[in-house]
Formats: C-alpha cells, structure tokens, sequence
C-alpha cells in the first residue's frame, strides 16, 4: 500500500466512524462542541480548547423526530434532531445551532426543548453582514457564544488563543482548499469517496491534527506525475455529497471530481479570518466576505452562477452534477439562476435529487450515467 | 362624520381601503412614478413617509389562489425551474413577476423591492429572484431570527442601521427627503390602526362571538397593505363599533350555530376556503382566535421601539412567545379545541407545530387536531382527510365537554 493510499485510509476511517473519533477525544480528557450547518465559528471552539465537532446529519432512518418535524424538511435538520433524540449527541458539551435558513429557524427550537442533556448555544447570523452594523452584530453574537463556551470549558479565552485558532484554521482551510486541487489533478490517486474521506474526517478532527497529516498527503500528492485521466471531469454543487452509494456512482462512470460548490466541503474553506488586529473583528469580517452560497442574501443579486462558471473554467470540469438536497428551499430556490449561467456559459450540468434517507440510488444512477455519456461525447 | 354614521359598512370601507392602495399603484405607474413590492412585514412606514406607492405580493398571492388561479401560477414558475415544495405564494410571485398574467388579481410590474426576512428566509431569495428578472434595486431589512423573548439591544442597534440606510436609498428612488414630522403623524396612524385592529379581534371574546375568525383573515389585507393610512384605523374602528352593537344585538357574522370555539393556527388555505368552512359550519364550530391578532397588533413609539415591533412576526420569535401569543389568544377567547393547519408552503411555521400542539393539549387542556394543506397550491390539501379530521376534533371536544359535565 503506498504512502498515499494509506494516509487516504486514515482519513476515510476518521469519516466514516465520528462516534469512534468522539470517544478518542473523550478519553483523552477533550471536550467536543456540536456545531450544526452553517458557517460556525469554529476558531472560538479551538480558542476554548474544545474540539469543533461537525454535525450535518447523518444516512439513516429518521424516527423519533418525526415528533417534531412534518415529512418536508431537510433530512440534515430531522437527522440531527434524531441523533439528539436518541442520545448520538450525548458525548457533546453542547452544540451551536444557526438559524439562517427556514428549516434551521424551528430546528434551533425544537432541540433546544427536546435535547436539554446537550447545552444548547444558538446563533442567529446577520443577512446584511456586510455593511458596519452587520460587522458589529455578529461580533455581539460570536461574543455572546465565546462567554458560552468559556463557561462549558471553564476557563476564560485570551486574545493570543483566539488568534492561534485563527492561524489554526486558516491553515486548516489551506490545506484542505490545496488538496481540493490535487485530487483534481490526480483523479487516478484520489477517488470520490476518498476525496469525500478527507473533506469530512476535517469535521471530526481535532483542526490541527487534521492539518499536519493533510499536508503529509499533499506533499505525496505534488510528488505524482501528470495524471493523464480518461475519464471525465466534473464539479459537485449541493448541501452534503458524502455519500458512498452516491460517490460510487462517479467512480463507476470514471467521473472525476475536480472541484466543488459543495456547503459541507468547499463553500466553508473559502474564506480566512485576519491573522492581526481584533480578532473578533477578523471572524466578523470573515463572515462578511463569504459570498456566493445560496444560504446567503447575496447583495450584488446573481454573483453565483458566475462563480460556478469560473470554477468550472479554472479547474478544467467538463459540466456540473447539482446535488439538490430534498425540501431544502434556498437551494431550490437558487436552482434557476445556476442553470441558466450554465446555459449561458455552455456548460452542461445535471440535477440529481438526493437526501440523506436515500436507500436507492437507481434514478441518480440512471441520471449521472446518462450525464457521463453527454460529457463522454462532448 | 366617520363614514360608519352614512352608512357604509365597515367591511365596505375594508375593502376600499385595500382597492385604493392597489389603485395608488397603478396611478403613480401611469405618472411614471417608481412603484414597490413590499413583503408583509417591512416596515410601512418609510414608503408612506416618502409617499411611494407599494403592492403586496403576499396579499397578491392570496387573492389570485383565493380566486383559483393559484396551481396556475404555481406550475407557471414550475416551469421556470422553482421546485413545487417551495412557498406557494413565492411560486405566484414569481411567474407573475416573469410575465404570466393573472386576470385573478393584477398589480403594475415593481421598480424596487422592499425584503424584509422577519417572516421568513425564503422571502430573501424570493425577492432576490425578482430583484434580477427586472434589474431593479433591493432593499433588504435582515431580521435575525430571536431566540429569546426579549429583543436585544444588539439586535436593535443592528436594525436601526438598516431601517436609515433604506431611508437613504428611498430617498433616492423617491426623490424626496425624509421628513421626520411626517414619518410622526405616520407612525400615530399605524398605531391607531393596530390599536383598532387589536379592539376589533377582541370582541372574538363574547359567546357568542359577534364574528367569524375568518373574517379576520379577509381583513388582515388592510393591515398587511395599509397599516399607516388614516382611512384603514376609520375601517377598523367602524368595524369595532359594528361588533360593539352585535353583541348587543346578539347578532354575528357567524350565522351558524357556535357548539364550540376554536383556534385556527396558520394561514387558510385559500383555493379552498369554501371547504374549509363547510364541515366548520355543519358542526357548528366557529373560529374565535387566529394568532394574526397579536403579531398584527403592535404599538410603538420612536424607531427603536417600531425595530423590536418588527421583530415580531410570527416566525421570528421564539417557541416560548410564538405559544404565549397563541394560548393568550385562546384562554381571552375561551376556545374548546385547536385545528392546525400543516402548511406545506410555511416551514419555518409548520416547523414549530408538533411541539406547540403538545403545549396546547397540556397547557390548555383542550384537544389539538392537524391536517395537511397548503396556502396557495390545491394539490397539497385533501379534502377527505380535512373533513375526518374536523370530524376528529368535534368528537373530541364532545368528549371533553362531557368529561367536564
């Protein structure tokens, strides 16, 4: 097994087992802190000397929180109810749940009374997060979820933490966004679900531990020839693709994965925070120049097709699989405005409808196998 | 003289009221003056202080689906690639933004928008969409969603800010300067009328009840669209007096029995309001509390007070207020049992409903019933499981009246 294989493996088994990566971190005398999709502070989990731990669902049944939510929501949302609800979460010394979109607004509620066990911590980001008052209120909540988590670790934060957690995760984002373009260049070392096994063992990974043995695989990765790949190229779109039955199917097609505009991958690595100066200012502002994500009110009105465009362009993708997580409204509701900039650019792309119940996989199958075929003529 | 005493009804005036903010609108089209689309909840006031003409798409949408042209309008925007599970009323928004015409309820095309996101997100992307078909500005007034009961003052400062920059770009698109006098005398009729509409909801109090809840559906147009306008606080206090004299009278809009009382929670599903009302009618079960009332009736003074109001909307507050409102409501007006409607095109509303039946049942000790519908779009309602689940409320409420002898 080559050095590459072996790292790939370390992180695939990180991804695919978070209960096991929890009790590690248990046992180790680390508390861990739920964070819940999107755009959680992170470095203030860090600077608090806990580890941030992703929570974006998980594939399963949902049962319990059938008691809490009607059948059209997001299964993200329903899944981490259900793991609260059944005790998954439990290990967690508390979670920070945002309410930016219409799904996370009565999820914040619902776990709030329904999982008293794990310490809730709410955030309500800011939609004009651009303008000076925007800046100021999400520093008044990012300060209002720090005091929160000094108090679950007990001790309070310095400013030298908080910058080390931004140093941190900046290189954390680094890394992950260098190796987002190695896989792309090196399709025949990482597959799609190995690609997925580094993105989402990040989640569950103490950051800098998750760093130093990406950046070992980097460097493996800059060592191999020029991959000459026979199969196609893509880009993903969407909320979550972690799935294998899903994943399988770009592998089985010879469908790389070149870049992404995917939530739980690259849409949260895109952006750093300054290294110098107030670093609670430096998270705001941060915040304030992520763009071009559906979840978002996007103030120039139509700045993301234009980024799928140039991703497409820059990283060489022959078309776009959009992943359109079920009942998920601001993606849906962005859907139009995407497929037209690729219609305008002349780039083809297929929309495959997904959620994280999904037992069969036959009509995404059928779709991205007949999507291949277009981009194999092409 | 009020216009009560010439005798003209105050449904009459209602409906007047909102005619003429829709005719405003074709008129300053015609000027060549900017007309707007505002969401429910944004601040009326800044429009009415700079005297621009605004619609309702929401109001719109309401009409056109009240009128049958709703699956229209929604396969329209289907067609245009929006899923079918997104809001109904997003979906006949943006067909008849693009284009598709609808006989049911036209307004002139917008010139900018007014977004405010306090009832919810999709309301953000909704507008953005329009913003681009049109290339038109988009004023966005961000209300983060409140996880206590009380607004913050961060909160405040943060919506200060934005309700003076969409005072500036206003200005701009108006040509006029904010005059603070006017914004006053504004802001005291706004004030009346929700202290008119809140005198006119209560008398849902009196058994029986001088009206029909679902009155107050039709009527929420007038607050929706012309909350700041002198005439709408005449309508609704004319209206009040109406009430006044049917409780003396013993008379009612509700010309059916009143077995029982209930709250209705949701917005009805207007393509098919006539059933709705059908089996309620049968059984004589007459809605005494809808929580439009307490998210309605907000009463303000100066802007930081007007900013926490509209934090306020019935889904930016929290489970904790969102049941305050409700089992106020229903304890003022003494309902026996709660239907919910489980609206397919409001999640961020529907989100919440399991768990506020809970509290209903135990807090109230009334029974709480659902069903499945949708605001604007016929297919996600079945006529068949409303009825049995009426039927299912009205047993239980039987049971309940013989449990207490």
């Amino acid at each position: 097994m080559s050095n590459i294989e072996k790292l790939l493996d370390q992180f695939s088994q990180v991804a695919s087992n978070p209960k096991g990566q929890l009790e590690k971190y248990l046992a180790a005398g680390k508390k861990a802190i739920g964070c819940f999709p999107y755009y959680v502070p992170e470095e203030l989990v860090t600077a608090a000397g806990m580890v941030p731990f992703g929570v974006w669902g998980a594939q399963g049944t949902i049962n319990a929180a059938k008691e809490y939510f009607a059948t059209f929501y997001c299964t993200i949302a329903q899944m981490n109810l259900e793991m609260g609800l059944t005790g998954k979460l439990d290990g967690l010394s508390g979670v920070i749940c945002p309410s930016i979109c219409d799904t996370l607004r009565p999820l914040t509620q619902n776990f709030r009374v329904a999982v008293p066990q794990v310490p809730f911590i709410f955030l309500a980001h800011p939609q004009n997060r651009k303008i000076d008052a925007g800046i100021e209120f999400t520093k008044s909540q990012f300060s209002t979820i720090k005091k929160r988590l000094e108090e679950i670790s007990g001790k309070a934060v310095t400013d030298d933490e908080l910058r080390a957690a931004i140093r941190t995760h900046n290189a954390s984002r680094a890394a992950r966004r260098k190796f987002v373009k190695l896989a792309g260049q090196h399709p025949d070392a990482v597959s799609p679900i190995k690609r997925s096994g580094v993105m989402k063992s990040a989640h569950f990974m103490d950051k800098a531990e998750h760093t130093a043995l990406l950046e070992q695989l980097n460097a493996e990765l800059e060592k191999l020839p020029e991959c000459k790949w026979e199969g196609t190229k893509i880009i993903t779109s969407g909320i979550v693709a972690d799935s294998h039955s899903l994943l399988q199917i770009f592998e089985d097609n010879k469908m790389a994965i070149v870049a992404d505009d995917v939530a739980h991958e690259s849409r949260g690595v895109r952006i750093d925070a300054d290294e110098t100066g107030d670093s609670m200012e430096a998270l705001a502002k941060q915040f304030a120049a992520q763009d071009e994500d559906p979840l978002l009110y996007d103030p120039d009105l139509n700045k993301r097709p234009g980024h799928i465009v140039d991703l497409v362009k820059e990283s060489g993708a022959q078309g776009v699989v959009v992943l359109m997580m079920t009942f998920c409204d601001p993606e849906e509701m962005e859907y139009p405005s995407l497929k037209q900039g690729l219609e305008e650019a002349g780039i083809p792309h297929v929309m495959v409808g997904m959620d994280q119940q999904m037992r069969d996989y036959a009509q995404a199958r059928t779709s991205i196998q007949a999507f291949s075929d277009v981009l194999n003529f092409m | 003289m009020s216009e009560v005493n010439s005798g003209k009804k105050a449904r009459e005036m209602l409906q007047d009221v909102v005619a003429q903010v829709y005719q405003n609108a074709w008129d300053a089209k015609e000027r060549g003056e900017p007309v707007g689309w505002s969401s429910s909840k944004f601040p009326a006031e800044i429009a009415e202080t700079l005297g621009l003409a605004v619609c309702y798409p929401e109001n719109q949408a309401a009409a056109i689906s009240a009128k049958k042209g709703g699956q229209r309008l929604c396969e329209e925007a289907e067609s245009m690639g929006f899923a079918n599970d997104i809001c109904g009323y997003a979906r006949i928004s943006l067909a008849y933004a693009a284009g598709v015409e609808a006989e049911e309820k036209p307004m002139p095309q917008p010139d900018f928008l007014l977004c405010c996101n306090n009832i919810c997100n999709c309301m953000t992307k909704w507008y953005e969409n329009i913003a681009r078909m049109h290339n038109i500005p988009l004023i966005m007034m961000d209300v983060p969603y409140n996880n206590e009961v009380d607004v913050s003052e961060d909160t405040v400062k943060y919506m200060r800010a934005q309700f003076y920059d969409a005072v500036a770009q206003l200005e701009k698109i108006s040509g006029r300067k904010w005059d603070e006098k006017r914004f006053e005398e504004v802001s005291k009729n706004a004030n009346r009328t929700a202290q008119a509409w809140l005198k006119a909801c209560s008398y849902c109090q009196y058994e029986p009840s001088p009206l029909s809840g679902f009155d107050l559906f039709n009527h929420m147009a007038d607050v929706v669209t012309a909350r700041c306008k002198p005439e709408t606080a005449e309508a609704f206090e004319a209206l009040a007096v109406e009430y006044e004299e049917s409780v003396k009278n013993g008379t009612s809009t509700w010309k059916y029995d009143e077995n029982y009382r209930i709250m209705f929670e949701g917005i009805p599903c207007w393509p098919v309001l006539r059933t709705l009302f059908t089996p309620l009618k049968d059984k004589g079960i007459n809605t005494v509390a809808v929580v439009y009332a307490p998210a309605f009736g907000f009463v303000y003074n100066g802007v930081d007070e007007l900013m926490k109001a509209y934090c306020k909307a019935p889904n930016s507050v929290c489970i904790e207020t969102g049941v305050d409102w409700r089992e106020g409501i229903c304890r003022e007006n003494k309902v026996d049992g709660v239907l919910v409607h489980y609206n397919r095109s409001c999640k961020p509303w529907s989100g919440y409903m399991p768990e506020m039946e809970r509290r209903f049942r135990k807090d109230l000790g009334v029974p709480v019933v659902g069903f499945d519908g949708d605001q604007a779009d016929p297919r996600n309602f079945s006529e068949a499981q409303y009825v049995t689940r009426v039927e299912g409320l009205y047993e239980l409420m039987e049971a309940n009246k013989g449990k207490r002898g």
